[in-house]
């Protein structure tokens, strides 16, 4: 059994990420809370909406009830890259070069490293944001689709149309795919590096609740996804997808909700956290499962794996969160 | 800090108020009072455009109306998009408030508002649609009729009309007022008041959506002529929430402006404009169907297949039910497509068992529904 080492915060805990070796917890309330030689926290925001681990360097970027954007680098300093008074900030996102993106209504805005601030405005609430691997280049997640715009041009957005409410949006590591969220229980996918006139869409449903996580695995041969009783990992190693294959089904619990997934950053391992708390590792190869914590006060909101790979922290909504050390 | 701020978030949904009205019915007058008169409660507010609300409370969150179409081919199916994030977020810190308020703006639809705390599972896990209000301007509700079926929709949603601006008016024209809203909603409660100076105690904390919670509020709710039922700033007319008191319908007391109507009536009644025709086009009506007990192997599929084939024109619905060798009651509501039904209570001794059903809505072929309602009488013959 590996060993969990708790943390005991107050409130709902909205995420944890690890910087280096150095877990994060960011709370509802606006506090970071990190574990470096002790708890040692900062007050980041009134009132926290989001928290997310920067994809391009070694930093978070949280967005707030106070429409700040701040990006908290590992020693807990915090850097306002932006504020808007009066709205809320609950969709940020990372970038090459260190640009940042957040959604004010329906407009999408990418701040640039040297704080120039470019604007793309969408028809409907952009609801989700996404950097492509390559380039500089955002997906917006909106009503009846997502938006691609190249931030270094004016040239007119890409379309990628899709009937409903997308509320998230992810690249594959490979940049192949682009799969959103949607406000049904569903995913939506669509491949972008297909020929032209070839049907591009992947249709990813059956689930019994909406769809809050995911996370590729390395190299982004799989895709692992909450809103269900077990976690449903779909396969995307073949160069049209998932399109006509069933995904895994990884720790099915009979009617426990899985809330968040985390694949291991170098393994086929990944983490499960279910509505009540409890955690479990499964690898993919095998699908042997591995109970990494017992069920807890509230539903796991967010997890996240050392660069090493040997600690997964993990957040809940009832505050009790920790790190587990899976090498004991 | 009371006792109910530290129990645990999920023991008690969340109460939320819908405001409605027109431009200029008096909401923001309405949301300033409630956001600074001493009453013990702390709201949050989600609005449109902060715009005269001359407040400052970090609990006013500016959202932008967001209406998303459920992907199920069902075009009244909408939801609001921004209200599901802006509540997802309040509710990771429910201490801070004792309920929400959603103002809309004065050209806003209420329904997908509604369908909101409904369709989302969500929101709904966490929050309870406490009651949908509409603020009326006396002296201007003729025209806004005239030039939008908004202002007839608000009407028409809402639990609770506010009747505001009575002193424009002159009191014969203020009884017409009522009688347009009354024609348009007999089931809504109404309250008259100058300067939207209606007692909050009136407004919030209702229990009016949720049918089995009016039903316990109020008994007579659906009963006995409630469409006549005007309360006035005089009528003292106790709806009992919170002080839930079995006794409170024998103390109910009301005051010389308050037209409640306390004899029985029978049979149906077509809510059929009449004489307020004379001064716009209601193009919402309603109907009021009394059966017996009913056989629930014909009530149930009648009532899906009804909201079916009917849900965009039904705004809303409201009724009791009695089954056949059923001992307790049973409610039913719904909006459009949704609905919902579950037993109350049972049924008290010299109680009558008889099932009651009101419906609000357009081009609802009354004469179709009525008479298949009432084929679902355990006593109806099977249609041959």
């Amino acid at each position: 059994m590996p060993t969990v080492a708790p943390l005991d915060l107050e409130g709902h805990v909205v995420s944890t990420h690890f910087l280096g070796d150095i877990p994060f917890f960011a709370t509802a309330a606006g506090t970071i809370h990190r574990l470096d030689g002790g708890e040692k926290v900062t007050e980041a925001h009134q009132g926290l909406l989001t928290c997310i681990r920067d994809p391009f360097s070694a930093t978070l970027i949280s967005g707030g009830e106070d429409g700040k954007v701040l990006r908290i680098g590992h020693d807990g300093t915090t850097t306002v890259l932006a504020e808007v008074p009066r709205k809320w900030i609950s969709v940020v996102a990372g970038g090459p070069q260190n640009a940042v993106a957040y959604a004010v209504g329906k407009s999408s805005i990418v701040r640039q490293n040297d704080g120039s601030v470019k604007e793309f405005t969408e028809e409907r609430s952009v609801e989700g944001i996404a950097f492509a691997g390559k380039g500089l280049r955002i997906a917006a997640a909106r009503y009846n689709g997502v938006s691609l715009h190249w931030v270094g041009t004016n040239a007119p957005a890409a379309d990628l149309d899709w009937k409903g409410a997308h509320t998230g949006v992810t690249f594959s590591p490979d940049g192949r795919f682009l799969v959103t969220t949607m406000q049904e229980n569903a995913l939506h996918g669509w491949k972008l590096d297909g020929k032209a006139g070839e049907n591009r869409h992947m249709r990813m449903t059956g689930y019994p609740a909406k769809v809050k996580s995911l996370s590729w695995s390395v190299k982004g041969k799989w895709l692992a996804s909450s809103g269900a009783p077990a976690a449903i990992v779909w396969p995307f190693s073949s160069k049209d997808g998932p399109m006509g294959k069933a995904p895994m089904e990884l720790g099915t619990r009979a009617n426990i909700m899985v809330t968040q997934v985390a694949f291991h950053p170098a393994e086929e391992v990944l983490a499960i956290g279910f509505i009540d708390g409890m955690i479990l590792g499964v690898r993919i190869a095998d699908e042997k499962e591995a109970l990494l914590r017992r069920p807890g006060k509230g539903a796991i909101t967010g997890m996240s794996w050392s660069a090493s790979g040997k600690l997964l922290a993990f957040s809940s909504e009832a505050g009790d969160c920790g790190v587990i050390d899976i090498s004991a | 800090m009371t006792d109910q701020t530290t129990e645990a978030p999920a023991a008690k949904p969340i109460p939320v108020t819908v405001l409605t009205g027109y431009l200029g019915a008096g909401k923001t007058t309405l949301l300033n009072r409630i956001l600074s008169e001493s009453h013990g409660k702390k709201y949050a507010v989600i609005v449109n455009e902060f715009g005269e609300i001359g407040i400052d409370n970090d609990l006013i969150v500016e959202s932008d109306e967001e209406i998303y179409e459920m992907n199920n081919g069902c075009v009244c199916c909408t939801v609001r998009g921004d209200l599901i994030r802006v509540v997802e977020g309040l509710m990771r810190r429910p201490g801070r408030f004792d309920g929400i308020i959603v103002e809309t703006t004065g050209l806003a639809d209420p329904v997908p508002v509604a369908q909101t705390f409904f369709m989302d599972d969500d929101v709904r896990a966490k929050t309870e649609l406490d009651a949908v209000i509409a603020l009326v301007d006396a002296k201007h509700l003729p025209l806004r009729l005239k030039d939008s079926r908004e202002a007839e929709d608000q009407i028409a949603f809402a639990d609770v009309v506010v009747v505001n601006k009575t002193d424009l008016v002159t009191p014969e024209e203020l009884a017409v007022i009522e009688e347009i809203v009354r024609a348009i909603n007999p089931t809504a409660r109404i309250h008259k008041t100058t300067r939207s100076g209606v007692d909050l105690a009136r407004v919030l904390d209702q229990g009016a959506f949720n049918l089995e919670r009016a039903l316990e509020n109020d008994p007579h709710f659906l009963e006995h002529g409630h469409e006549d039922h005007v309360c006035g700033p005089d009528c003292d007319h106790d709806h009992g929430h919170h002080h839930h008191d079995h006794h409170h319908d024998h103390d109910h007391t009301c005051g010389p402006d308050c037209g409640h109507d306390h004899g029985h009536d029978h049979g149906h009644h077509h809510h059929s404009p009449g004489a307020v025709a004379a001064i716009h086009d209601i193009t919402v009506k309603s109907i009021s169907l009394r059966g017996g007990e009913m056989n629930p192997d014909r009530f149930f599929p009648w009532i899906q297949k009804i909201t079916q084939t009917e849900g965009p024109n039904i705004l809303r619905l409201k009724g009791i039910i009695a089954f056949a060798g059923d001992e307790e009651r049973y409610v039913v509501q719904g909006v459009h497509m949704i609905v919902e039904g579950d037993h109350q209570r049972p049924w008290k001794d010299g109680e009558k068992r008889e099932s009651r059903l009101v419906f609000i809505g357009r081009n609802l072929d009354f004469a179709k529904i009525e008479q298949s309602f009432l084929a679902c009488q355990a006593t109806a013959k099977t249609p041959a």
